[in-house]
């Protein structure tokens, strides 16, 4: 690594193909033929091959980038994985993603950091529906360069037909991608042709070797020039002499003196000094870790974003992207998630999938919930406002991440198309007569008593006993369930899971209008998720959801079976029936579980009238 | 410390991976409860220390350092190791595993693997659970061995400090997914997009103080199996008529003296072995004797919860 070797910086590169296109074998070709392999590593590499390779006793290049012990033993490689080599003109990461369908996300995750994607077509077999979804991917997230590696042309004979029957369906296939640069070559990682050195076997290709394309092209890093953006990530206090923000500048430069505002809030100030790698600095360019002082004691906070006074991002709490999602549990409108963008972590849904994209076609469809893999244009609502930009404008403050709340597993990764400017239009009134007032005017704590449980449980009717009981204590009651939402305000609501969401959103929201009304609210539905219920729990102020788990056994509501459901669910005649053929969740840490299969309602309705009163009397 | 004389500007490459290894080490800080970084005195957790300087200047490393020591550390690391951390006034845990002590497992009568499963491997996961650490820092890097190639920067591990290569989470952007649940720990590698040619790179530009044992001296050397063994004390027994002869060697990698290799060489400065790396055609881990012991070995052991 001599002092020439920066010459042309770093180059992220991204790898991306199907199943069997031959990626390993090519970027080990690349590393073996650059001598960057190591003796020892060789020497194991060869006895490797003789007892997982593929080739007899040639050496598998493949196993020098197929890592994990499941992946040599499936022949197939399952994760992302980064290598490191140098050549006198550049140096390069390389991200090996893995081809089939089900690890596209980490696909994404590879494109999300690279700055070129090399994508493989089995020369014998050309275009795939892979092909066509990792090159939508990469479009995607922001790739603007590209290499089609026809690969294994040795297996095609070296038959310029083919390539050009193949590069001619991908430029067509493209085009509507943004590609800056898509530059063909046909490579066999195999036996080397066109990877490091000209091939004597294609002379009618005249284009350069994969390497020297890697060398050579140039990918405009145009951060430095777009507007400034510092998400602030740590703030820095270790005394009162000292408060400094400290981040990694994502976008353009700043320098000691310049006004910056505090995007969330408005409030301005100037930048009063820069502390760097090593101690003071007078500017920060893009990609630089740094700490701010301000010239001012504003409130700044991890996941604020300082920006020019004259060119701030949007501050929304709507907005639409394109989401994909890459969580075997589905995406349900409605439904909560974690969300980060920049260092901000809020709550937030999607509102409406506008459409889903078919990669293969690019055509847009209808969808009610995005599985493992998909990709969707959505209205997404979030918690708070955040500052963004569109991903297309800057790919460090337009893009995001949704985690599940209950799983902690990184859900889905969206890309801003644009703030929707409405968020900002509609203002909470804030009435003189607040729910404080009417509670008081009630004489009672305004509360939600959630009953969920199989059908059959008995949420209902214990919730009439216990309505009946706070009704004649002169408590002012309201109940809630299907029968008076489902044929009324949900009544366009069915019982998919998108659906169930849906409909327990509404409930919820129903129910918060009517606590806000003073009233006690009781609420008997299924409910099967955990995440809508916790869900309507937060919609509530603290204490003022019960949730009450009726726990009745599956076999005790169907020997119940007042409405005769279970017996038409057995027999197949409803669909998504719960606890037959959709799940239940049952709660973690409800207020009150109830022993359905036990004591009779009465009994029970005297528990949850305990748990009332109590609350009632509380503080 | 940071202000000591600098030989060479850093090249923007160099540049990049340091904005980035900071970045990732505020991010822990600011998202973690009660961090840690390993320090195992090697010249990558050096490395890590000193970005970390860097990370939280003006203020102090707000976490402390954390060392495995195995009873079979070399003398110069431990020297090394209490030298360095009265120098930055940094918070010291040394944890050596007092079951593994109490049963004398030991390198030489049980061999490399059950040594470093009870004395590395079990003494980390000890030391992580009584001070209940939520992050553990690290200077493991990509680039060093294939299985470490795919590992996350933010690497989750479930209760019992196990870690599923199907369960960990993409990074996209850097926005790295640092959310736990009770029992979860995080595992964070700052250097992870770092070579073996950029650690030392930076230390020669930034002049990062390393164990000496980097570099070559006249050293007491056993050739056992092949490889070319320092006996840094009297507990290795010597074969009938052995005497260990002075030899000009150095380390590449640290570890416990019974299983690290040493090479002959004549490298004593920082330039001399950036040359003789360059010149180089085995791997960094040629000589560390547990890594060869069984195939996919490095792969098995993260499963355990080795680090």
């Amino acid at each position: 690594m001599d002092g020439t070797s920066m010459s042309r910086g770093l180059l992220r590169v991204l790898t991306c193909g199907s199943v069997d296109d031959g990626k390993s074998t090519l970027i080990g070709r690349l590393l073996y033929d650059s001598q960057l392999i190591m003796e020892d590593t060789l020497a194991a590499i060869a006895r490797d091959s003789r007892k997982h390779g593929t080739l007899g006793e040639e050496v598998d290049l493949a196993l020098l980038v197929d890592g994990l012990e499941a992946e040599r033993q499936q022949g197939i490689t399952i994760d992302v994985a980064y290598r490191f080599f140098t050549t006198p003109r550049r140096s390069f990461i390389v991200a090996d993603c893995p081809g089939h369908e089900q690890y596209t996300r980490n696909m994404a995750t590879g494109a999300s950091n690279s700055e070129l994607a090399i994508i493989l077509v089995d020369a014998r077999k050309g275009l795939l529906t892979q092909t066509r979804r990792h090159s939508y991917i990469c479009s995607l997230l922001g790739i603007r360069h590209v290499v089609l590696a026809v690969n294994k042309i040795d297996l095609v004979h070296f038959d310029q037909q083919v390539f050009d029957r193949i590069v001619g369906e991908y430029a067509t296939f493209a085009a509507g991608l943004g590609f800056h640069s898509m530059v063909p070559i046909p490579t066999s990682g195999r036996f080397g042709d066109n990877v490091t050195r000209r091939s004597g076997n294609t002379p009618w290709y005249r284009g350069p070797t994969l390497l020297e394309h890697l060398e050579s092209v140039e990918v405009e890093e145009d951060l430095a020039r777009i507007p400034f953006r510092f998400p602030v990530q740590w703030v820095n206090r270790p005394n009162q002499d000292f408060r400094g923000f400290s981040g990694t500048v994502a976008s353009g430069a700043v320098a000691l003196g310049e006004s910056v505002v505090v995007a969330g809030s408005g409030v301005t100030s100037h930048v009063a000094r820069i502390l760097g790698p090593d101690g003071d600095q007078e500017r920060a360019t893009a990609g630089e870790a740094v700490t701010l002082c301000l010239a001012d004691e504003v409130d700044v906070a991890r996941g604020d974003v300082l920006a020019p006074v004259s060119d701030r991002p949007a501050v929304a709490d709507q907005f639409a992207a394109h989401l994909l999602w890459m969580d075997e549990e589905p995406m349900l409108p409605g439904r909560q998630y974690l969300m980060r963008i920049g260092n901000a972590w809020t709550t937030a849904s999607v509102t409406a999938i506008k459409h889903r994209v078919d990669v293969s076609t690019l055509d847009h469809q209808s969808a009610t919930r995005l599985a493992l893999n998909e990709i969707g244009l959505c209205n997404l609502a979030t918690a708070t406002r955040v500052a963004m930009d569109p991903y297309a404008q800057n790919r460090l403050t337009g893009a995001f991440i949704l985690v599940d709340r209950f799983t902690n597993r990184t859900a889905g990764c969206g890309m801003i198309a644009f703030p929707l400017r409405r968020a900002t239009n509609i203002h909470h009134e804030h009435f003189l007569v607040d729910k404080a007032a009417r509670a008081a005017a009630l004489g009672q704590k305004p509360m939600v008593l959630w009953f969920t449980g199989l059908s059959g449980s008995g949420k209902s009717t214990v919730a009439k006993l216990v309505e009946q009981a706070l009704h004649q204590s002169g408590r002012h009651t309201y109940s809630l369930d299907g029968d008076n939402l489902r044929h009324g305000l949900n009544r366009d609501l069915g019982f998919t899971d998108q659906d169930r969401v849906e409909n327990i959103r509404r409930v919820g929201e129903v129910a918060k209008l009517m606590v806000d009304a003073g009233l006690i609210v009781l609420c008997s539905f299924i409910s099967p998720f955990r995440a809508e219920r916790q869900m309507v729990r937060e919609m509530l102020a603290e204490g003022e959801f019960i949730e009450i788990f009726v726990d009745t056994p599956i076999e005790v509501c169907m020997r119940r079976d007042v409405k005769g459901l279970y017996a038409k669910a057995m027999r197949g005649e409803i669909a998504n029936f719960t606890g037959v053929s959709s799940p239940y969740e049952p709660p973690e840490a409800a207020e009150l579980v109830l022993d359905g299969a036990g004591p009779s309602a009465e009994a029970l309705a005297q528990q949850v009238l305990a748990l009332v009163d109590r609350r009632q009397s509380a503080g | 410390m940071l202000s000591q004389q600098k030989t060479a500007v850093l090249s923007p490459h160099l540049r990049r991976l340091e904005a980035e290894a900071i970045s990732i080490l505020r991010e822990t800080v600011a998202s973690f409860r009660n961090p840690v970084l390993l320090y195992s005195i090697g010249k990558d957790s050096s490395v890590v220390l000193h970005l970390a300087l860097k990370a939280f200047a003006p203020g102090r490393l707000p976490f402390p350092l954390l060392h495995i020591a195995t009873g079979w550390d070399f003398r110069e690391m431990l020297e090394f190791r209490d030298r360095r951390a009265a120098e930055i006034g940094a918070r010291l845990i040394v944890h050596t595993n007092p079951d593994g002590l109490a049963r004398g497992i030991n390198p030489i009568t049980h061999g490399s693997q059950v040594h470093m499963s009870v004395m590395g491997t079990e003494a980390l996961k000890q030391a992580l659970d009584m001070h209940g650490f939520d992050a553990a820092i690290g200077g493991a890097r990509r680039d060093e061995e294939k299985a470490r190639a795919k590992e996350r920067v933010f690497s989750h591990r479930a209760p019992g400090h196990v870690w599923e290569p199907r369960g960990q989470r993409p990074e996209l952007w850097g926005l790295y997914n640092t959310r736990i649940g009770p029992g979860e720990t995080m595992r964070v590698f700052p250097l992870s997009n770092w070579t073996e040619f950029d650690v030392w790179d930076y230390i020669a530009a930034e002049r990062i103080p390393v164990v000496p044992l980097y570099f070559a001296a006249p050293r007491p050397i056993l050739r056992r199996g092949g490889a070319l063994i320092m006996r840094d004390d009297e507990r290795m027994p010597l074969e009938p008529g052995e005497q260990p002869e002075t030899m000009w060697v150095r380390f590449r990698t640290m570890g416990d003296w019974p299983l690290t290799g040493a090479h002959e060489s004549r490298a004593q400065t920082i330039e001399q072995v950036l040359e003789e790396l360059r010149l180089s055609r085995v791997s960094e881990r040629h000589g560390r004797l547990i890594d060869n012991d069984q195939e996919a070995s490095m792969e098995r052991k993260k499963r355990e919860g080795y680090f």
